[in-house]
């Protein structure tokens, strides 16, 4: 039965991010500005600034199916665990088929063929070394599998394959099957684990969009003018969601509710983003909402610190909230790199507490702020404190001129 | 190899594999799948690992022959002799 009017809500939160490994944590490194970002060495690669996580991997499954599995299942598990147990489930509250686990994700499996092509390098590339746990660690449904596998789940799971636009993506879908009244409770978010993979920097690299800084705390800096590309991050988010009535019968605390959401095609480049489209997609979500821009207290944007696409994200933040909003913008990606699949549902994690903390987190490395991206109320290397927080509208955009925007507003 | 150096090369396979696997309580002549945590992709971890270590190419028709501890040992001692 299709309920349209059925409303949804945020009940869970589990995070892994390279500056904390629980919302308390991250919230407060996130307001320090204090960044996850160090120099890895890569494979081929060399040296890169990543944000990498580095969390209790056995804590919710054993090493054997560490192994098994891949680093987007683990850190998936992870995050699943902890947003089941912040959210106050267990198995008293739902039935595992009426779960459904709905996963982004930017890319998969390119981490597992790197590693095998380079094993069987050893072996004269004799195709008989390649390893037969290839397939189930390749398959795109994995990471939320691998949920499924370690909490006895057996309602649907799938991933969402939508570029960087993927934990968005991810959390609309959940809102859609709670309204559709598919599952009872949705897992919902993103993973990366891209920080593994030497083709993601080296690509990035070809394509004049990776970041580079002798200071990796430095390297991602969205909004200024020597910005120079992309961090990439691990990362990942998993949110519980479920319908307002069941929350409120269970008695849950509720993080905040999914009032709008939009997702919308550039149909243009590949890879270069298209701000008239982005406002597009914000102004749809809003209207969804039944709110108007100025309703809008918090914009937590997608900027990557890349030349263009900072600058079209900030036209189109322009076009949308042009009435002299009050409007706050900050960017998480700053603090933390690009956490890919797991960018949308971290950075709107990062800025829920905002709704109860009353403080916004800031953009942190601008030194010279560009001017084509001087947003009004930029919020620029330091917190913004005793600010009113009700609706925070999370952007995210992807290659292939994939947009989504979520709104969510205080409970 | 000896047969108790084979033996030792399973049980460093199989500790590979799951480094909870515990061999104190294990039966040589029982199928090693009812008694520690593997399955089906772990048993195949095994063959890939001998595939790894001493070029030991075990054609499928043969894995019921590595079931248990002793009949890998009787399996693999011709074919690791002058390992």
């Amino acid at each position: 039965m299709v309920v349209p009017a059925t409303r949804i809500v945020i009940t869970g939160v589990g995070l892994i991010a390279p500056n904390g490994n629980n919302l308390q944590e991250f919230r407060a490194n996130l307001l320090a500005g204090k960044s996850g970002i160090s120099h890895i060495e890569h494979r081929y690669f060399g040296r890169a600034p990543a944000g990498c996580c580095d969390f209790d991997t056995t804590r919710y499954r054993k090493k054997k199916e560490n192994k098994k599995g891949t680093r987007a299942g683990c850190i998936a598990v992870y995050c699943a665990h902890e947003a089941m147990l912040d959210a106050q489930i267990d198995e008293t509250h739902y039935a595992g088929d009426r779960t459904g686990v709905y996963l982004g994700l930017t890319e998969h499996g390119t981490v597992e063929t790197e590693h095998e092509i380079y094993n069987i390098k050893g072996y004269d590339y004799d195709v008989r070394y390649w390893s037969h746990h290839h397939n189930p660690r390749t398959v795109l449904n994995n990471p939320a599998g691998e949920i499924t596998v370690s909490l006895g789940i057996t309602g649907p799971h799938y991933s969402i394959g939508a570029a960087c636009a993927a934990g968005n993506a991810a959390l609309i879908q959940g809102a859609q099957m709670l309204q559709l009244d598919e599952v009872d409770i949705a897992l919902v978010g993103g993973v990366s684990e891209s920080t593994e993979s030497f083709g993601i920097f080296a690509s990035f690299q070809s394509q004049n969009a990776l970041a580079t800084h002798d200071d990796p705390h430095k390297a991602c800096r969205p909004f200024d003018q020597q910005r120079n590309g992309i961090v990439v991050s691990e990362g990942g988010c998993v949110f519980v969601l479920e319908r307002l009535d069941a929350a409120l019968a269970r008695k849950a605390r509720i993080y905040g509710e999914i009032v709008g959401y939009a997702m919308n095609s550039d149909a243009g480049d590949f890879v270069l983003p298209l701000g008239e489209r982005q406002a597009q997609c914000m102004a749809k979500a809003i209207a969804r909402a039944g709110m108007q821009a100025a309703d809008i207290d918090l914009v937590s944007s997608h900027a990557t610190g890349t030349k263009q696409g900072d600058v079209e994200e900030c036209k189109a933040i322009r076009e949308v909230f042009s009435q002299g909003s009050h409007t706050y913008i900050n960017n998480t990606k700053s603090i933390i790199g690009h956490a890919m699949g797991a960018a949308g549902a971290l950075e709107l994690a990062g800025n829920l507490p905002s709704f109860d903390d009353n403080a916004i987190h800031p953009t942190i490395n601008i030194d010279t702020l560009d001017p084509a991206c001087a947003l009004p109320n930029l919020v620029v290397n330091e917190p913004v404190h005793d600010v009113s927080v009700h609706t925070i509208l999370n952007n995210s955009f992807g290659m292939l001129g994939i947009n989504s925007t979520v709104i969510v507003k205080k409970f | 190899m000896t047969r108790a150096e084979i033996r030792d090369l399973i049980i460093e396979i199989i500790k590979d594999i799951d480094d909870e696997a515990q061999f104190d309580d294990v039966s040589p002549d029982e199928p090693l799948r009812d008694q520690l945590d593997l399955d089906s992709m772990d048993f195949l971890d095994i063959v890939m690992e001998l595939r790894k270590r001493h070029k030991l190419q075990i054609p499928e028709e043969d894995y019921p022959q590595l079931a248990t501890l002793n009949s890998c040992v009787n399996y693999l001692e011709p074919l690791l002799h002058n390992a």
